[in-house]
């Protein structure tokens, strides 16, 4: 990558200001045209605002931004993509019931006589694709393929229309290894060519794969810039938290005991066209891992047994009774908590408050006539703010202006609000920063030790061999076998993986 | 064949002969109805059924629900049926050319009922029956401007729905009349949507902008449901509707005749819902000996006074308004 | 919700109350006998009296609306609603009913409408702009069937008293929203009914997925939409002493809607405010009343109306308060 040295783009002591919080202060932030920056930093340190302000979304209250040695202010992130930063968000922002080829030249369709042009719009789709090695049909519907599809005809889409720098704003969160490779080369191609790369996540292993530079931030202040080749792991990580995130946090601190009744069992439990009966049972005061690659069914799995979609053979027992669990309202009330993979559309009400949000399950189970007061109210949303330092100025903030870590926090604080015994988390720490993770795993095992039963899907085997007792694999949407003991390593549970591929091919 | 039976045979075709005399001297006619949005509306159609039950004319009817498709069609099957005439109560003015000239090929005469059409061929229909709503509006005028003599008068106006043709028509009608009495005086117009709710929201605020009602002399209503509405507004404000102000409105529909009983309204002209009636005498003397009737038929816009209020009343309380 | 709700939404309903006031001056500038009030009869008399009783039917509507609205949906059907209700009121009264049997009758009905629409909705998954379109066609053909296309007319005495009665000066009508906004807000407020209704408003899914019985709170909100729809249609049925199926609420439920706009509700569901919408109900009706005491030509209704409400809504917009924030001391929201 031959990085330039002028920069393409340079930010100094950009200042933004909300009520009561100084989200950026100060902040100084080069960018030279050929090069990957990732910009690091934990939940709340200013890396969204600072994307938010470069591309107009928000005003600035100080500082200045050049591009290319002109003094820039957009105003809008169209006029941003105009001026030539084109963004590319987690959730991809395009249209998924339109055709690839229209996502790509919305609003910008070549035209014959006044009507869209479609034979043009589809050559040109078809070559601009081919400049990023995919091989889809423009004409088919963007929402028919993969996010990994859809985040690079994104990418495709920001570079065409802006062409200097491209902002990836944790591009690879719903993207699986395999996605995550195919992307890192679009990347490298396009800093090839001259574009300067931003780019935020919160996985260090890919900051390491990627990027030539990066820029920490810490509670909306500078920390510093660094070549790749100056950093290693641990010094990224002191810059970011600004205390030491070692291995241990991914050490086992567990010291509580499994009872021997399970809590819940499930047998030949399962529903046509969504998960395999398998076969389950999970235990007051330990962790069952769920493992498996994407697609494999272990969100289908997590929503089965929480009754958002009802079984059609075999049978729950709960507590030695046989139960049907017809819908999270049962779940519930059986003492069932779920916290969806999909926080935005599945689990926070985002315009309602924290505090709302943290007593909703609770409320629900109460039923309507037995409202909570609102000192009650209030009392259990300090309370569990407290406990599990869910960060935020004030209870009555709408939660969608809470940071990703905090808003998990928040849905946790949901379900330990209605005391649950039988807790289900999808991807409990997927998009949240380095050290609300270590809290939500050090959670995780807290939650055990007090006795209650986990079921925890994630993606992250390490993280699963941290607090895991028992690891249940999922492969095409079948439980194919349960580790434990000894077994449950990375190795033990990648191999199981990998291994039932190989039965598959045979 | 015995004898038993050639006479059942005999008898079988003299019964079917009658049958064919029978049909031939009675009319068929297809009546193609707006629907029965209004009171006045579902009148003419009973109305219509009466006069043709008068006549022995086999009267059918098809509700189009206020689609002028439902009519075409309608006139379409008319066709195919095969009828002796066909009426028409348009509920667009544009359109039918192509439709009318199937019936004329088919020769069949239309009528049109209540309501005219655009078209350049006139040859399209064989005459319309319509009231003349501008001259109800000049009746109403006509008869204040006698009932008032040379007292000074404010009057306000309770105008129809805005932009329709009675609305425009009857204060057309009602503005001609007193042109020529400079003692009569609209001070308010305001439009009541033809209905009775609306009337009455209306009226109220008349009343309170013209001093508590005091300035009023007498309210012209484009239809008897807004009147009604007005009726009970200036009974709320605790004047008397007849005799503080006079009452004057247009359509002549059974409650406005119970109000003018008690002695609340004053005067109403008819917009009669017979236009089958005039429409059923013209096709008589068409087919019987080819009369063409006038292009235009024009209803009576009769005006009625508290005198006959009982009767017809009682009258008019059973034709569905 | 809690307590506190109510006090704690006192400033943001600024808005909506100045709005109230600047409408009733342009009324008072356009006729200065506007605030003029005596007693006629035992009940109060004027042009402010007009504004609330003529304002009632929609308010009424509103109330109901706005859990409609609050839990994302609509409700379109109300004014056909109203039209059944007065039909069947109507009915009843000319064959000399008691009161409460007309007044249960009627509620029932109301009811009933309000429950099919929270079926279609909360069941069966349609979107609730088609569901309740259902019944705002087919419900005026129903009203239809009940008078038998007739004004159905009556002069039952304790019928003609929903509308024609007054309590302590007050049009009945009036006594009746304010009242039942009073329960519904109490009603909300005082259960966790409101809290539920705005969850499933935001994020139906989430919520359900919280364990909040989301069809139950849907059905209760249309329920309740329908009930408040027969009773204005009631009212509306009293006022002219007849149930006119065709003409009776026709279009209130589009006054109904903007009012829970004017109101301060999102259409896309969340918070609300039963009260504000109360207002936003009176805002529409003192427009109304004031154009029809201003004396311009009835051409002019519709466009001076439209008008009103353009600015009105403009005055309201997030861009507004967004802009308000650079001369006010607060901003608007955080």
């Amino acid at each position: 990558m031959q990085a330039s040295s002028d920069p393409l783009l340079d930010i100094r002591g950009l200042t933004k200001i909300f009520p009561g919080v100084k989200a950026l202060d100060g902040v100084d932030f080069t960018l030279r045209a050929g090069e990957v920056h990732a910009l690091l930093g934990e939940n709340g340190a200013g890396k969204s605002t600072l994307i938010k302000v470069l591309t107009g979304v928000h005003g600035r209250d100080g500082g200045e931004i050049r591009l290319a040695g002109a003094p820039i202010e957009a105003r809008d992130a169209a006029d941003a993509q105009r001026l030539g930063i084109g963004t590319v968000y987690q959730e991809v922002n395009l249209l998924p019931n339109l055709t690839v080829a229209e996502n790509l030249f919305m609003g910008r369709e070549p035209t014959r006589f006044g009507f869209t042009d479609r034979r043009s719009l589809r050559r040109a789709a078809a070559a601009l694709l081919k400049d990023y090695g995919l091989s889809v049909d423009p004409d088919s519907t963007l929402g028919d393929h993969s996010v990994a599809v859809q985040q690079i005809v994104a990418i495709a889409r920001a570079v065409d229309l802006s062409g200097r720098v491209l902002i990836l704003d944790e591009p690879t969160a719903s993207l699986d290894a395999g996605e995550v490779v195919v992307l890192f080369d679009v990347v490298r191609g396009l800093a090839r060519r001259g574009i300067g790369v931003v780019f935020v996540t919160h996985f260090l292993d890919q900051v390491f794969a990627l990027a030539d530079r990066v820029t920490v931030l810490r509670n909306g202040r500078l920390v510093g810039t660094r070549a790749i080749g100056d950093l290693d792991r641990l010094s990224l990580v002191a810059m970011m938290l600004g205390r030491e995130l070692s291995a241990e946090t991914l050490k086992r601190h567990r010291t509580g005991r499994v009872a021997a009744e399970p809590f819940a069992r499930f047998e030949g439990y399962g529903r046509r066209a969504w998960v395999q009966p398998l076969d389950l049972a999970i235990r007051p005061g330990e962790v069952v891992g769920v493992a498996g690659l994407l697609g494999s069914g272990r969100t289908e799995t997590a929503k089965l047994l929480f009754g958002i979609k009802e079984a059609d053979s075999g049978r729950a027992v709960v507590d030695g009774r046989p139960v049907r669990i017809a819908s999270p309202r049962v779940a519930a009330a059986l003492g069932f908590g779920f916290c969806p993979e999909d926080r935005k559309t599945e689990g926070i009400v985002g315009d309602l408050s924290v505090r709302e949000n943290i007593v909703l399950a609770l409320q629900a189970r109460r039923g309507w006539l037995k409202p909570l007061s609102g000192q009650e109210s209030r009392a259990i949303a300090d309370r569990f703010v407290k406990l599990l330092d869910i960060r935020t100025s004030d209870i009555e903030k709408p939660i969608r202006l809470l940071s990703g870590g905090n808003q998990q926090k928040a849905l946790l604080a949901r379900w330990l609000a209605t005391e649950p015994r039988f807790l289900i988390l999808d991807e409990p720490t997927r998009g949240i920063d380095v050290g609300a993770h270590a809290e939500i795993i050090r959670l995780i095992e807290r939650l055990c030790d007090d006795g209650l039963a986990l079921l925890v899907v994630s993606s992250e085997i390490e993280e699963i061999v941290a607090y895991a007792d028992r690891v249940a694999v999922m492969r095409d949407r079948r439980l194919t076998g349960v580790i434990e003991g000894d077994g449950v390593t990375v190795d033990g549970i990648v191999r199981a993986i990998a291994s039932e591929h190989r039965e598959a091919a045979s | 064949m015995t004898r038993s039976s050639l006479f059942a045979g005999v008898a079988l075709a003299a019964g079917l002969f009658a049958a064919t005399l029978a049909s031939a001297a009675e009319l068929t006619v297809g009546f193609s109805q707006i629907g029965s949005e209004s009171g006045w509306r579902a009148a003419e159609t009973t109305v219509s059924k009466m006069e043709a039950e008068k006549r022995g004319i086999d009267l059918k009817i098809a509700d189009a629900q206020q689609k002028q498709e439902n009519q075409i069609k309608a006139i379409r099957s008319f066709i195919a049926q095969g009828v002796d005439a066909i009426f028409l109560a348009p509920v667009v003015a544009t359109g039918w050319d192509s439709v009318l000239e199937e019936a004329k090929d088919a020769d069949i005469p239309v009528v049109l009922l209540d309501r005219t059409i655009d078209t350049k061929d006139e040859s399209l229909y064989l005459t319309a029956v319509t009231s003349d709503t501008v001259y109800e509006g000049k009746v109403a005028g006509e008869w204040l401007a006698k009932t008032v003599g040379d007292k000074q008068c404010n009057i306000v106006e309770l105008q129809g729905t805005v932009g329709s043709s009675p609305a425009i028509n009857r204060k057309k009608g009602f503005d001609e009349a007193i042109a020529a009495h400079s003692n009569l005086k609209i001070i308010r117009s305001q439009t009541g949507d033809f209905t009775r709710t609306k009337g009455k929201e209306v009226m109220e605020s008349f009343i309170k902008a013209e001093g508590g009602g005091k300035t009023i002399c007498a309210v012209y209503a484009h239809n008897d449901d807004m009147q009604i509405g007005a009726i009970q507004a200036i009974k709320e404000a605790g004047l008397k509707p007849g005799t503080d102000i006079l009452m004057v409105s247009i359509d002549a529909v059974p409650d406005i005749f119970k109000a003018m009983a008690d002695g609340e309204a004053n005067a109403t002209v008819e917009l009669t819902p017979n236009m089958a009636g005039p429409a059923f005498d013209a096709v008589m003397a068409y087919k019987k000996d080819g009369t063409v009737p006038p292009k235009w038929i024009q209803t009576e816009s009769a005006l009625y006074l508290p005198d006959t209020a009982k009767e017809e009343y009682e009258r008019r309380k059973n034709l569905g308004y | 919700m809690t307590l506190a709700r109510p006090f704690r939404a006192l400033p943001a309903a600024t808005p909506q109350i100045l709005t109230f006031v600047l409408v009733l001056l342009a009324n008072w500038a356009v006729f200065p006998d506007f605030f003029d009030l005596r007693l006629q009869d035992g009940r109060l008399f004027g042009s402010l009296i007009d504004v609330l009783n003529r304002g009632a039917p929609v308010a009424i509507l509103a109330v109901g609306m706005t859990l409609v609205i609050a839990t994302k949906g609509v409700d379109l059907s109300v004014g056909a609603v109203m039209a059944i209700a007065g039909a069947v009121a109507a009915t009843l009264a000319a064959d000399g009913q008691p009161l409460p049997v007309i007044l249960a009758a009627a509620l029932s009905v109301g009811l009933l409408c309000g429950l099919w629409n929270g079926l279609l909705v909360a069941i069966l998954d349609i979107q609730p702009i088609i569901a309740t379109l259902i019944l705002m066609v087919t419900g005026r053909g129903i009203a239809q069937l009940v008078t038998e296309g007739q004004i159905v007319t009556f002069t039952h005495e304790g019928l003609i008293a929903v509308a024609g009665s007054a309590l302590l000066g007050l049009p009945m009508p009036v006594v009746i929203a304010l009242a039942l906004a009073g329960a519904v807000a109490a009603l909300v407020r005082f259960t966790a009914l409101g809290l539920l209704i705005e969850s499933i408003g935001v994020n139906r899914t989430a919520s359900t997925y919280a364990g909040v019985d989301s069809r139950s709170v849907l059905l209760a909100a249309y329920g309740v939409s329908g009930l408040c729809a027969a009773l204005a249609g009631l009212i509306a049925a009293s006022d002219i002493r007849g149930a006119d199926a065709n003409n009776a609420g026709l279009w209130l439920e589009l006054d109904a809607i903007l009012a829970v706009v004017i109101g301060g509700t999102s259409l896309f569901g969340g918070r609300f405010s039963i009260l504000l919408s109360l207002v936003g109900a009176f805002v529409i009706q003192a427009m109304n009343t004031g154009i029809l005491l201003s004396g311009y030509p009835p051409e002019m209704n519709l466009i001076v109306k439209a008008t009103a409400i353009v600015l009105i809504l403009v005055v309201q917009s997030p861009a507004a308060t967004r802009l308000k924030g650079f001369f006010g001391p607060k901003g608007g929201r955080p």
